[in-house]
Order: C-alpha cells, then sequence, then structure tokens
C-alpha cells in the first residue's frame, strides 16, 4: 500500500503536531486530512494483535484489531470528521488541539487490547476533551471543567486501581471479558460507569457538557460516553445488573429534561437516556441486544450530534440558549430548523429515521428474553424522548411564541456538517443493511415489520396528541413533569402538589445533609490547616529542645517495643 | 590504577578540596570542581561495570588485612549508590558557576567550592567504606560541610537553619556514634563484615538491641524521617540553590544507604524484622508521614519548601517500601532512591533558574511565569507530574513496585494511603501549575527572560533521564533487583 501502516491514534496525533506549528489555510487543509487519512489507515488494517510491547514485565498490546474496535473506529473517524467540518470556523489553536487529540486518544482506547494502554488513553481523553469545556473562556466554565476533570480523573484512578486487582487476581492484563467477580472487575466496572454516565454517577455529564464551546459539546457528547458504552460491551456484555440500570438510566432522565431550560442540557439529559438503552442491551448480552447496543451508539453519535449542532448553530448566531428566551427562529433559520427536525424525528424513532432501526433492536431483544418490565420502561422512556428531544427542543428553539430574534442561518461548513449527518440519519433509516453489515454479529435482523412500525407509529401519535393537547388548554407549564394522556386534571394538579410537596422535602433533607456534612468538611478542612499551616503546629519551626524531645521518645518507645519482645 | 579505584573514588574529591585554594578565579575554580566530580562520576561507571562482571570488590587501605585494618568493600549496593551520588552531583555542579554568581557574594565562592568537594567526599566515603568507624568519620565530614554550605544562604534565616541542624545533627551523630560502640563493645569490631558475623551469637543481648535503637534512630533523623524532618525545611528553604539540589537529591539517599546496610547486612533482616519491631515502627511513622508532610508542602508559600516538604513525604514512602521487608518493597526503595534523585534533582535546579531571574521562589512570584519562562516551568510540570507518578515518567515505576509489594503483602489500606499521597502530590503541584500558567503577570515581570542556558541544560538532562529511565527501566530495574536479591539474602 502507499500508506505506512500505523495504530489508528498516530495520523490525529502526527496531524495535531503539524497544526501546532501552522497557521491560516494550512490548518484547515490539515484537520480536513486528519479523519480522511485515519479511516484509509484504518481501512488497510488487519485484525488481530498487530503491535505488542513488553514494558517492565507487562505484555502490553495497544492495537487489537478486532470486529467490535473497527465498528467503533469507523464511528469515531466518522463523528470526528463532521464535528471537525462543523468546527471548521473556529480559529482557536487550542480547541483544535484538543479535538484532534481527544479524537486520538478515543481511536487508542477502543484498539486497546490491555488494561494499561486503556488506561493512559483513558486519562489522555479527559486530559483533552476537558479544554473543550475552558476553551469557553468564563468562569463558569472554568469552574465546571474542573468539577468534570475531577470526575474523570476518578474514573482513569478507579481503572487503574481495578487493573492493580485485576492482574493480581488473574495475572494477565488482557481487556477481554471479565466477570463481575472480585474486586478488581468492580472497580473497572465503576470506572466504565463514571463514564458511561450510570444514575448518580451522571453529573459531570450534565454539568459539564452545556458549559463546553458550541463546536466542543458536538465533540464530547460523541466520544467520552461511547468509548464508555465500549468498554462495557467489551468487558462485561450479559451482566443483569446493567439491565436494570440502564432502565433507571432510561427512565431518571426525562423528568430532569422536562423541566430543564437550558436546552443544551435538556440534550445532555437526553443523552443519558440514550445511554440506557445501550446499557440495556449490553445487559440483555444477546447477539441481537449487542447489535443493537453498539448499533444505537452509532446512530446516537448521528442523531445527538446533529441536534447538538442544531443547538450549536442556534447558540452561535443569536447567543442564547434558554428555552426561555428562543422561540419564533424558524423564520430567519428556515434550514436549521429543518435540519433539527430531521434530528428531533431521528432521536424519537420515527420510522424511516436511523433511531428506529437501532432502538427497536434493543426493545426486540428485551421481549424475547422475557423482561417485559424493562420493555414497558423503555416504551414509556421513548415516549418521553420523543416529548423532550423530538418535540420541546425544535418546538422551544424555533417556534413556540415569537422571542423578536432575527439571526441568520449559520456559516456554510456549520450547515454542511449537519447536512451530513442529516443524510447519513436518513440513508440508514432507510436502508438499514447499510449499518447491519457493520455489526460484531452477522443479524438477520427486520426492523421493517408491521408490529414494530404500528407500535411505535401509535406511540409516537399518542405522544404527540399529549402535547398538543397540554399545549392548546395552556396547561403546559415547563415545569411540568408528566404527559400522560389518561390522568385527569385533578389527579394531575393533586399529582403535581404531591410532587412538588415531597421533592420539596428531599430537596430539604437532601440540602440539609449536604450543610451539614459541608460543614463538618470545613471543619476538618480548617483543622487540617490549623495544624499544617506554615504557622501550624506541625510545620513550625521547632526549637531543638522539641527535636531532641522526639527522637527521645521514639528512642523510648523503640526501646519499650523491642524489651517486651525479647 | 584499576586496582584502587575504590580509594580514588573517595580520594579524588578529597584532595581536590584543599587544592581548590590555591586556584584564583571563579570560573577556574569551577573547573576544577567539575573535572573532580566528573572523575568521580568516571570511576563510579567502571566500578559498577567490574562489580557486575566480577563481584564484591574488596580493597584493604595501606595494605592492612582487614580485621586490623579498614576495608574498602564495593558490592552492586555501594556501586549503585556511588555512581547515583556521583552522577547526579556532577549534573549539579555544571549550573553551580551561573547560580553562585548571582547568590554568592564573590569571596565565598572559594569557600562555597572548597566545602561542596568535601561534601562529596564525605558522602562517597560513607558509601565506598566497609568500616562502621570509619563511616562515622566520613558521615562528620559531609555532615559538617553541607552545615557550611547551608550557611552560605544569602537570608539571614540561613545561619539559623544551619545552627538548628548542626544541633539536631550533632544530636543524630552521637546516637548512631553511641550505637556503634555499643555494637564495638559487645562484638570487638569495627569492620561490618565481622559485625555480621558475630551480631548473631550474642543478638539475645539488651546491648545490641539497645546498640541497633539508637543507631537506627540516629539515620532516620538524619534522612528526615517524620517527625524527626523539622530541621530539613528550613535547611532546603534557606540554603543557595544549588545547596538545596545536592541535599535534596543525594544527602538523603546516603542516609538511606546506612540505613538498608545496617538493617540488612550488618544486623540482617531477620534479626531487624523479626526480634525487633521495626516493621511496625517504620510504616506507621511512613504512613504518617506521606500524609502529614504531603498536606503540609500544599500550604507552604515558599516554592523550596513546598519542595522540602514533598522530599519528607517521598522518603517516607521510601521507608514504607523497606518496611515491607520483601524482593519488590527492597526493589522499590532501591528505584525510588534513584528516581526520587532525577526529580529533585530537576526541580531544584529549575528552582534555581527560577531564582536567577527573580531572586526568590515565593509561590506569588511565580504567577504568569509559564509564559515567560516556558522552559523553566516545563521541567517543573514534567518534574512535578514525576512525583504525582504519572505513567512514562520515573515516578511510575517506584510508585508501580510499592504498590505491587503492598498487595503482595496483603497491605490493602496502604495501597488507598499511597494513592492518596499521590492525589495529595496532585494538589501541591497543581498550585505551582494554576499559578504559573493561570494567573496574570506580576506587574514588574514583564522584563523576566528564561534561564540561561547553563542553568537550563543541567535541568533538562535531568528532566529527560526522568522521561527516559520512566519509559525504560530496564537498566534501574536490573541492577535494583540483583541488589535487593543480595541484600535479603544477607549476603555482604
Amino acid at each position: 500500500m502507499w500508506l505506512p501502516e500505523l495504530p489508528p491514534f498516530m495520523p490525529f496525533m502526527i496531524i495535531a503536531l503539524f497544526v501546532f506549528f501552522s497557521r491560516g489555510p494550512l490548518v484547515t487543509v490539515l484537520m480536513l486530512a486528519a479523519p480522511l487519512w485515519g479511516a484509509l489507515n484504518l481501512w488497510q488494517l488487519e485484525q488481530g494483535l498487530l503491535w505488542q510491547v513488553t514494558l517492565v514485565d507487562l505484555q502490553l498490546m495497544p492495537l487489537r484489531v478486532d470486529k467490535l474496535s473497527t465498528f467503533f473506529g469507523y464511528l469515531f473517524h466518522l463523528a470526528s470528521f463532521f464535528c471537525i467540518v462543523y468546527a471548521l470556523h473556529v480559529r482557536d489553536k487550542v480547541q483544535q488541539l484538543a479535538c484532534l487529540l481527544y479524537t486520538a486518544a478515543a481511536l487508542g482506547a477502543v484498539f486497546s487490547g490491555d488494561l494499561l494502554s486503556l488506561f493512559i488513553f483513558w486519562e489522555m481523553m479527559a486530559l483533552s476533551s476537558v479544554f473543550l469545556i475552558w476553551a469557553r473562556r468564563s468562569a463558569d466554565s472554568y469552574a465546571s471543567g474542573l468539577r468534570y476533570l475531577a470526575y474523570q480523573v476518578i474514573s482513569g484512578l478507579l481503572l487503574l486501581l481495578g487493573t492493580l486487582f485485576y492482574w493480581q487476581e488473574h495475572g494477565s492484563l488482557a481487556f477481554t471479558y471479565m466477570s463481575l467477580q472480585g474486586t478488581g472487575a468492580w472497580l473497572i466496572f465503576f470506572a466504565f460507569g463514571i463514564k458511561c454516565a450510570f444514575p448518580m454517577l451522571h453529573t459531570w455529564l450534565t454539568d459539564g457538557y452545556p458549559n463546553a464551546t458550541a463546536s466542543g459539546t458536538v465533540f464530547l457528547s460523541a466520544f467520552t460516553t461511547k468509548v464508555a458504552v465500549y468498554g462495557l460491551a467489551r468487558g462485561f456484555p450479559g451482566s443483569e445488573i446493567l439491565i436494570y440500570i440502564g432502565a433507571v438510566m432510561t427512565c431518571f432522565p426525562i423528568f430532569y429534561a422536562v423541566i430543564e431550560n437550558d436546552l443544551r442540557q435538556v440534550l445532555a439529559y437526553s443523552l443519558i437516556n440514550q445511554l440506557g438503552f445501550m446499557v440495556v442491551g449490553i445487559g440483555i448480552g444477546t447477539e441481537l441486544a449487542l447489535n443493537g447496543a453498539v448499533a444505537h451508539a452509532f446512530n446516537d453519535v448521528l442523531f445527538k450530534g446533529l441536534l447538538f449542532m442544531s443547538m450549536g448553530a442556534v447558540l452561535q448566531m443569536t447567543g442564547r440558549i434558554n428555552g426561555s428566551e428562543l422561540g419564533g427562529l424558524y423564520k430567519t433559520m428556515p434550514k436549521t430548523t429543518l435540519l433539527c427536525l430531521v434530528g428531533a424525528a431521528s432521536i424519537s424513532a420515527f420510522p424511516l429515521f436511523n433511531g428506529f432501526v437501532s432502538k427497536s433492536m434493543v426493545m426486540t431483544a428485551a421481549l424475547n428474553q422475557g423482561h417485559e418490565w424493562i420493555w414497558l420502561a423503555l416504551l414509556f422512556a421513548s415516549a418521553g424522548v420523543f416529548h423532550h428531544a423530538g418535540i420541546k427542543i425544535p418546538y422551544f428553539a424555533f417556534f413556540a411564541h415569537d422571542s423578536g430574534i432575527r439571526s441568520q442561518d449559520p456559516p456554510n461548513n456549520m450547515l454542511l456538517a449537519m447536512v451530513i449527518a442529516a443524510t447519513l440519519c436518513l440513508a440508514i433509516g432507510i436502508y438499514p443493511n447499510l449499518l447491519y453489515q457493520l455489526l460484531p454479529f452477522t443479524s438477520a435482523y427486520q426492523p421493517y415489520d408491521v408490529s414494530h412500525v404500528l407500535a411505535q407509529t401509535q406511540l409516537l401519535c399518542f405522544a404527540a396528541l399529549a402535547f398538543l393537547w397540554l399545549n392548546l388548554k395552556g396547561l403546559y407549564p415547563p415545569e411540568l413533569p408528566s404527559v400522560n394522556l389518561d390522568v385527569d386534571w385533578f389527579y394531575r394538579r393533586l399529582l403535581a402538589n404531591v410532587w412538588s410537596k415531597l421533592s420539596n422535602i428531599i430537596w430539604q433533607t437532601d440540602q440539609h445533609i449536604r450543610q451539614v456534612f459541608l460543614a463538618k468538611l470545613k471543619q476538618l478542612l480548617a483543622l487540617v490547616a490549623k495544624y499544617h499551616r506554615p504557622s501550624g503546629i506541625l510545620a513550625r519551626a521547632q526549637t531543638v529542645g522539641n527535636m531532641a524531645l522526639w527522637i527521645a521518645i521514639l528512642l523510648a518507645c523503640s526501646l519499650g517495643l523491642s524489651f517486651i519482645g525479647l | 590504577m584499576i586496582a584502587q579505584l575504590p580509594i580514588l573514588q573517595v580520594i579524588v574529591p578529597l584532595l581536590a578540596a584543599p587544592c581548590c585554594l590555591l586556584v584564583g578565579r571563579s570560573k577556574l575554580l569551577w573547573f576544577f570542581a567539575l573535572l573532580a566530580s566528573a572523575m568521580t562520576f568516571v570511576i563510579s561507571l567502571v566500578l559498577l561495570q567490574q562489580v557486575q562482571e566480577s563481584g564484591t570488590i574488596h580493597y584493604s587501605l595501606g595494605g592492612w588485612s582487614a580485621p586490623f585494618g579498614i576495608e574498602y568493600r564495593i558490592d552492586l549496593l555501594n556501586a549503585y549508590l556511588l555512581l547515583i551520588v556521583s552522577s547526579i552531583t556532577s549534573i549539579i555542579l555544571l549550573t553551580a558557576h551561573a547560580s553562585i554568581t548571582a547568590e554568592l557574594n564573590e569571596n565565598k565562592h572559594k569557600l562555597f567550592y572548597v566545602v561542596f568537594l568535601l561534601c562529596l567526599a564525605g558522602m562517597l566515603g560513607i558509601i565506598a567504606t566497609g568500616d562502621a568507624f570509619n563511616l562515622f568519620v566520613f558521615l562528620e565530614i559531609s555532615a559538617l560541610s553541607s552545615y557550611t554550605l547551608i550557611a552560605l544562604g544569602q537570608k539571614r534565616q540561613a545561619l539559623t537553619a544551619a545552627f538548628r541542624y548542626l544541633l539536631v545533627g550533632t544530636l543524630g551523630a552521637s546516637f548512631i556514634l553511641i550505637g556503634i560502640g555499643l555494637m564495638y563493645m559487645v562484638t570487638g569490631t569495627l569492620n561490618m563484615f565481622d559485625l555480621s558475623e558475630r551480631l548473631p551469637q550474642v543478638e539475645e543481648s539488651r546491648t545490641v538491641v539497645t546498640a541497633f535503637s539508637f543507631l537506627i534512630l540516629g539515620v532516620c533523623l538524619k534522612l528526615a524521617l517524620f517527625p524527626l524532618h523539622w530541621w530539613l525545611p528550613n535547611a532546603y528553604a534557606y540554603a543557595p540553590s544549588v545547596v538545596s539540589a545536592l541535599l535534596a537529591a543525594t544527602a538523603t539517599k546516603v542516609a538511606i544507604y546506612i540505613l538498608l546496610r545496617f538493617i540488612f547486612t550488618v544486623f540482617g533482616g531477620e534479626f531487624s524484622f523479626t526480634t525487633l519491631p521495626l516493621q511496625e515502627i517504620l510504616s506507621v511513622l511512613g504512613i504518617a508521614g506521606v500524609l502529614t508532610a504531603s498536606v503540609m508542602a500544599i500550604y507552604q508559600q515558599n516554592v523550596k519548601q513546598l519542595f522540602a516538604y514533598s522530599s519528607v513525604a517521598q522518603i517516607a514512602y521510601m521507608m514504607l517500601a523497606l518496611a515491607m521487608n520483601s524482593t519488590n518493597g527492597l526493589i522499590a526503595t532501591l528505584l525510588h532512591l534513584f528516581n526520587h534523585a532525577l526529580m529533585k534533582g530537576a526541580l531544584f535546579l529549575a528552582l534555581a533558574g527560577v531564582m536567577y531571574r527573580l531572586g526568590s521562589v515565593e509561590l506569588t512570584q511565580f504567577a504568569g511565569l509559564g509564559k515567560r519562562m516556558p522552559w523553566t516551568m516545563a521541567a517543573i510540570v514534567i518534574g512535578g507530574l514525576s512525583l504525582i507518578g504519572l505513567p512514562l515518567t520515573v515516578g511510575f515505576i517506584s510508585k508501580w513496585y510499592l504498590l505491587r509489594a503492598a498487595l503482595e503483602n496483603g497491605w490493602w489500606p496502604l495501597a488507598i494511603f499511597i494513592l492518596l499521597g499521590s492525589l495529595l502530590a496532585v494538589v501541591y503541584v497543581w498550585r505551582i501549575v494554576e499559578t504559573a500558567y493561570f494567573s496574570p503577570a506580576k506587574a514588574g515581570h514583564n522584563q523576566i527572560k528564561e534561564a540561561p542556558l547553563r542553568l537550563l541544560l543541567p535541568t533538562w538532562i535531568l528532566v529527560l533521564a526522568n522521561l527516559y529511565f520512566g519509559c525504560d527501566a530496564s537498566f534501574t530495574i536490573a541492577v535494583t533487583e540483583l541488589t535487593a536479591q543480595a541484600l535479603l539474602g544477607g549476603a555482604p
């Protein structure tokens, strides 16, 4: 071949090095070249363990190519391509370098054959991605980036600790299927869980992503969580606990997404919800379910990227992102509106859009394995997605009341990136085999049969009806967390009241516990500071007499202990 | 000539020191001192090679054979330590001229080089000798010269710091002397090899136990084991920058060598760890040292002092590894000896660069230095990452072995404390990074330039060594593995 075969992360690193030293239009060319070169390079690679290193006495395999990693490899190249196109107008070296290195790290992680290389790329992802948040250069984003970094670093440390334990238990660092037994596997599981935004561990995502730059969020949404999904699919397929975690992940963000005003934060919650579908698929662990999970990861990158791009365009052009401040933009941003609607339809899993062909795989797998309750939870979540991502996002941004903002459509490169993503959304929705042939397992699954299409269409129609009815009656306060049609007015009012009281109590208790805890923490820190400050008793310059006293005390202890032993 | 290498190693700097008095100009003096220390470096390289090829080297001083005369005995541990001390000292000495021109009066330069070489001779002597009393003599030579070196510092606090170090150091030395005296009393010999053969016969006696306690505590004071560390931060902070680098990178390593030699060779690992509560004492003090010193480092305003406390913490790591009493534990100690010398050498030399340009190493002065002195700050960042123990730096290699040893012994809580220590290191390194890269530069600092090449080059030699030995540790690991096995095997 006319190109050298490199590990997939190398093209991006090399380009990053060149970008660092170049100026002007050359940077644009280089940035565009990175994913193309990378994809060509990946296409050349054969399957197998291509690169092995021995560090100290550890066997490392930084390059393992198989169907699963190749699938994610292509996905990441595709994602980085449209993200880079979207960000072409950005003239910020920090962001350009961060996104190249971030992509490189994500690629390195999915092609790592052992846990230690995975850890190195894991940390590299954390360190490079945080600059996409900091690049917004506001006090908020700095603080939020620090919180984000803290979570990511803790995840990395857990992974390292887990790796150590796992190595001690199994004597091998190979990253293959691990059953959830032993401390090592659990620690690794939690490390993945943090990056995958498991419930209670998810706050970094909803806190960090909305605070990144317009184009940074698109990158962020594509890689970190998908690497975690890859990790779970590789390491823990078929772990039953994942089914329940995934089900909770699909349902709980809906409530937050409905009451949230910042539209990019709504999307962040909806990202967790989509991850839930993948996690459920991995938890079920049959071939169909795993195919569904990774296929959904693929589709999620496309439609979530598209939605984040459209919201990024709104933010870029209007400078606002809160639902209450936007509205009526369809008059002056018709193209963005249309593209956003494609993304909304895809995420809501309309037939003929790509969300449909993968989501139904996971749900069919759940039914096949007899998880009826989980299926119901997923159904509920689907309705919720349609409500908050499919309707709320486009409605509040582009329609609703006219906010009087008259911004134009964004620059051509941003539109082009969105068109690429939207075209792929439609293409995969119409010809699902495009995607299916890439999947790690061969499957004869057919998404378009009567029951699937009918069930999904019904669900969507009724969810839309609910929204419409609520809106016409003026009963749609943005804080209301429910859209059930069969619940009457009083009951909803009552529920809302009970809910608000209950949440009030929970909130207050939670606040109280936090306050007490914070107070204790402050006391502890004050105590530590008191003794360790330069003027504190431990760090103060001691008199010679005191030092002599200490050595005398130690001598006494040592002699005493020795003589007891003798 | 080759046969005389063990003594030449010590004699060269010892004789070069008074010869300095004959040389006139400061630059020539520097050249001369550099030559002497480079010679010790070459000798130590040859010695290491010889030991690796043909085993332990014996050398009888003045032709008097062992029990009567003084014997020099170079085994793998000695050769390894000699190499560390002579190489790091040579690299540090490279910066000396630039650094002391900025920090010392012209008339003190001669004194500086004389005492510096004496200190080097003392340290090399401690390592090379096989005689317990001779060791004490060299210990005093190196200690007295380091008091003088510290007292050369610009600020008046340097005098108090040196005086306090003098008092405490003398206390430690007398403890060591008492220990050696007691051993002589029961065995009638001062040769370490003879001691190791005769001590087991009398190990039940309380005199031996008392000797052991005095000796170990004396050495612990010298190496600043928590809570005997109070002399160290001020001594490092107020000494001239080159001296801080020398003390941080080499002096404590020599004290740890004494500890290893006495625990494993003279008294024997079995006696030290089973008859006596050494494991409990060292592990408790080690954990306390790691945590307390790291936290104290976080609160320091003076960066030299910050790294001084970090040194106390790193020494505590070595003691923890030592307390494991296993092969991997010892490997961790020995690796960290070398690795810590590399990191602290690099860090303190980088601080010498800051001192050269700013005349102060207060943390507030670092504001905006990331742009003004990019190479110096990059050196501090890499050295800091190494302190934290990030993969691809030397710090990772020794932490990895330390964790392995802890897990092998089944000391889970210890592994957590070690990781917690790393997190604390992240905090104190981050404080410097935050100030240097994220704070706006101070008003008067617009004219600050990068440190001169004479300072940067040696700093970056050490920084690159940090990275090189972090990626390819096969040399250090091969040497330390053999050394650890030899020590645990009880062979002298």
